[in-house]
């Protein structure tokens, strides 16, 4: 019980975040692109710096777990292909729909139900590339 | 107390400049961490997909999906934090986006005045909007690819942008590489006519 409270608990400080510094507003999605704003680059780059260190102290034993156990990193697959063109797939939907994964749950919640039918896109296209996965280059 | 309890929600309630969004987003990243989960929202749309038995269909989906029970749990909490704020803290927040923004917009034909911008695009996230064929397309294309796009790509904004980059890989900045890419081309080059549909 306690257990999944306190997943939601962060998600809740997530979506709360999300909404507060509007991350979720497709407007700045919008400005982001057209470089006209310090906004969205000062939310990410903020967030990238402090996890850097945060990641590195975890990686150097400064930082453990819960249990005082030492966390593990995977490495990311090293490959080109599919970062390169599933990320400018990825890119094309979110500057279209000025929503990324995490937004479209918090704005379902802010309101504006139209983002259930974003959702459901979504798991359509994450099931397509399940289905087609070995014919596209990785 | 009633009274300090107002007086922090409003205190919480103000828009928040991006150093606080940043930090916060970095304490997020450090409690999943803390637990030893790994952030990434858009790990979900699989799980999603295999527990409504995709994995009869692709080998993709078969895995053991409960175990990515606690990520489902972080998006919902997601919809809990957007909901809260939207009652609780701040129920009209606005884009404060830049002036030269709203003359980009203006420029394509979306009205949109100066210091009144809302939150989403209201040409296609309500329900007229999306009834219209530009409103659809912008709903269901948009998310469609941005399904695609992060599991071929092994991740999102979260994953790649936050996680994989702090964590020094090189596959995470070109996946952000890839992103801003894709964005630029969509933004410059074929959402100037689909807003014409």
């Amino acid at each position: 019980m306690f257990n999944t409270f306190k997943y939601i608990l962060v998600g809740f400080i997530f979506g709360i975040t999300m909404y507060q510094s509007e991350a979720v507003s497709w407007f700045r999605i919008f400005e982001m692109f057209h470089f006209q704003s310090f906004h969205m680059y000062g939310i990410i780059g903020t967030a990238v710096v402090l996890g850097i260190i945060i990641v590195q102290g975890f990686k150097r034993g400064v930082l453990k777990d819960f249990h005082h156990h030492d966390v593990t990193f995977q490495d990311k697959n090293k490959s080109i292909p599919r970062y390169l063109i599933g990320g400018i797939i990825f890119g094309l939907g979110w500057a279209l729909g000025g929503a990324c994964p995490g937004p479209m749950f918090v704005l379902i919640g802010a309101g504006y139900p139209v983002f259930i039918l974003f959702l459901f896109a979504a798991m359509a296209g994450t099931f397509a590339y399940g289905m087609i996965r070995s014919k596209l280059p990785h | 107390m009633y009274e300090n309890v107002q007086e922090l929600l409003r205190f919480i309630g103000q828009p928040w400049p991006w150093y606080v969004g940043g930090g916060m987003i970095a304490v997020v990243l450090f409690i999943l961490l803390f637990l030893g989960k790994e952030f990434g929202i858009s790990a979900n749309f699989r799980t999603m997909c295999a527990a409504n038995g995709a994995g009869d269909m692709a080998s993709f989906f078969k895995f053991d999906y409960q175990s990515q029970a606690w990520n489902l749990m972080v998006a919902l909490g997601a919809v809990f934090g957007g909901y809260f704020a939207a009652q609780a803290l701040h129920p009209e927040m606005l884009s404060n986006i830049s002036p030269e923004t709203v003359e980009t917009l203006n420029s394509l034909g979306l009205e949109y005045e100066y210091g009144k911008v809302p939150l989403v695009l209201k040409e296609a996230y309500s329900w007229e909007g999306f009834f219209t064929l530009r409103g659809a397309i912008m709903v269901l294309l948009s998310g469609f690819l941005v399904g695609f796009g992060a599991r071929y790509a092994g991740g999102c904004t979260s994953g790649h942008a936050i996680s994989g980059i702090s964590n020094l890989q090189w596959p995470s900045l070109l996946a952000v590489v890839g992103f801003f890419t894709g964005g630029l081309i969509m933004i410059n080059f074929i959402f100037p006519y689909i807003l014409k549909l």
